[in-house]
């Protein structure tokens, strides 16, 4: 085993050199004036300009964050009510079925979704655009918040709530005093997945979106769809420092809730 | 909840009004998103383009056309799953072994937070014809090849893209496997490789199980990646799905596929469900 070391180094090297390959691909053409992803002629800013000057592109941008926004802070609402109700409920059957039920989303591939929550949306008669996109934004980030929230539930001694009680607490006390700061790192955590999730979607959006309205990853999908263009790699420069800085906030939250576990379950 | 029907709560004797509480607005989600859109899809999947109630799908879908996309998208999906699960094993154990594997696990899933369009976009530059991909045969004197738009691309692509996703369940699992189980069976006398198959790969299949099902149920229905990186040379459920429904508007063969497709992930995650 030991004189394996070496390779067991030499192949992770490798798997993480092919893991970035393609990032740094993109940022380094980004930087090149020969308008393409192969000759680099000579370095050039030209892209960040053009994407820095792109109103329409920036208002995709504020789009993409208002959706992501509201969409993270709903779904965490709705999630850390659903995890308490699983934790409320007695029976373990009914338990069991929810938690099934609340697994369908984060299995469902994308198109399926999409293409459901679109006959779901034209019967109903919610117009395809902003409504339509942050409700199913919603919709798919729950299940993961409650599956980051319910963990910590579980943590928490029953004895906690019982002593709250005998002491004089209610209902609201409790909830508030007793259960929410426990959970708090599960909160959090369900927050910031919820929020990466609705960032990154591009399938159910490209489904339930009208003409009108697009979001970042839809438009850098109808962008790519025409070819290379030097603009994207810029965005994509600026988009992954933008992802850095979120992984780098998440690393310290998660290390408050001591593990990486669950960190990204699926997709996509 | 408002804080004043919170307490109006709390008043109320019944502690089942709290839980109802937390308990409605869950399952309206679950009535709304889960249950009635996939009864909307198998409601939508017997009807024709004009609104005519109609079995004609669940034909067409059983003409050859239909079978032979069907298969060869779950065939696509089974070779990313393999490839996937060849190169993340590996690394998850490997990874296990390093000094500070946090990190290190963590730099290897940053990836996945990086745009999936935009990583996908980034290979029609490698294995574009004057690209990183074509310079490197050419230099080790294979020559210039086509490499986009063909099923290779698509495969490799997925793969990528698919790794992280993969490393993470069996890097969970391998850190739950007691070490001294390892110890003991060296103890025993089995070869490294013996202990690997007997035991260490036993007590990670869940970790296998759970990356199996994160990786082979989207690629049946990956349409971006055919779309971007395979021209037309692959077409799975998902591309299929995506077409009646956002070009051709025939909801209802799309709906049909759609039930196929959940009918297979049903499978794939009764068959790798069996978990604690």
């Amino acid at each position: 085993m030991r004189g394996n070391k070496k390779w067991a180094n030499a192949y992770l090297v490798f798997v993480f050199l092919i893991l970035y390959t393609p990032i740094i691909y993109l940022i380094y053409y980004s930087f090149n004036s020969g308008g393409t992803m192969h000759d680099f002629e000579g370095f050039t800013l030209e892209w960040y300009k053009e994407v820095i000057g792109d109103t329409r592109l920036w208002i995709i941008v504020l789009n993409t964050l208002t959706i992501a926004l509201l969409a993270a802070a709903i779904s965490t609402i709705l999630g850390v009510m659903g995890a308490l109700a699983i934790y409320y409920v007695k029976k373990r059957q009914m338990k069991q079925l929810l938690l099934t039920l609340n697994n369908v989303l984060i299995v469902s591939p994308d198109v399926i979704i999409g293409a459901s929550f679109l006959i779901l949306f034209t019967i109903i008669g919610i117009q395809l655009g902003f409504t339509s996109v942050l409700l199913s934004h919603i919709a798919f980030s729950v299940p993961i918040v409650v599956l980051m929230v319910l963990p910590k539930l579980q943590e928490m001694s029953p004895t906690l709530i019982d002593a709250a009680r005998d002491l004089g607490a209610n209902q609201w006390d409790v909830l508030t005093k007793v259960i929410l700061p426990f959970i708090t790192p599960g909160i959090f955590a369900g927050f910031f997945m919820a929020l990466t999730y609705s960032l990154d979607d591009f399938a159910v959006t490209f489904f339930v979106t009208g003409n009108g309205f697009s979001t970042l990853s839809v438009e850098i999908y109808s962008r790519a769809r025409q070819g290379i263009s030097l603009s994207i790699n810029a965005l994509s420069t600026l988009l992954f420092l933008f992802t850095v800085v979120l992984v780098i906030g998440y690393y310290f939250i998660s290390q408050k809730s001591s593990t990486l576990y669950g960190m990204r379950g699926r997709r996509k | 909840m408002s804080c004043a029907s919170a307490r109006m709560m709390v008043r109320d004797p019944m502690k089942n009004s709290v839980r109802n509480v937390y308990l409605f607005p869950y399952v309206i989600w679950i009535g709304l998103f889960v249950v009635a859109p996939i009864l909307l899809i198998l409601y939508y999947s017997f009807f024709d383009i004009d609104g005519n109630w109609t079995l004609a799908n669940y034909k067409t879908f059983f003409t050859p056309i239909y079978l032979k996309m069907a298969a060869s998208s779950v065939w696509y999906a089974f070779l990313i799953t393999f490839f996937s699960l060849l190169v993340a094993y590996p690394t998850a154990y490997w990874l296990t072994k390093t000094k500070h594997k946090q990190l290190w696990l963590l730099l290897m899933i940053l990836p996945t937070w990086v745009n999936l369009l935009l990583k996908v976009y980034a290979f029609l530059g490698i294995f574009g014809t004057y690209g990183l991909a074509n310079a490197i045969l050419e230099t080790i004197g294979i020559g210039t090849k086509q490499i986009l738009f063909t099923d290779f691309s698509f495969v490799f692509v997925s793969v990528y893209i698919f790794i992280p996703f993969m490393i993470l369940p069996i890097f969970n699992s391998l850190e739950e496997l007691n070490p001294s189980l390892i110890d003991a069976a060296r103890d025993l006398g089995a070869s490294a490789w013996t202990t690997f198959r007997r035991v260490v790969f036993p007590l990670t299949l869940d970790g296998v199980k759970a990356g199996c099902q994160a990786v082979f149920i989207p690629s049946l229905s990956l349409f971006m990646i055919t779309r971007l990186i395979a021209g037309n040379r692959v077409i799975t459920l998902g591309t299929a799905i995506e077409q009646h429904f956002l070009v051709t508007q025939n909801w209802g063969m799309g709906s049909t596929i759609a039930v196929f497709l959940i009918i297979a992930m049903a499978i794939v995650v009764i068959a790798t469900g069996n978990r604690k």
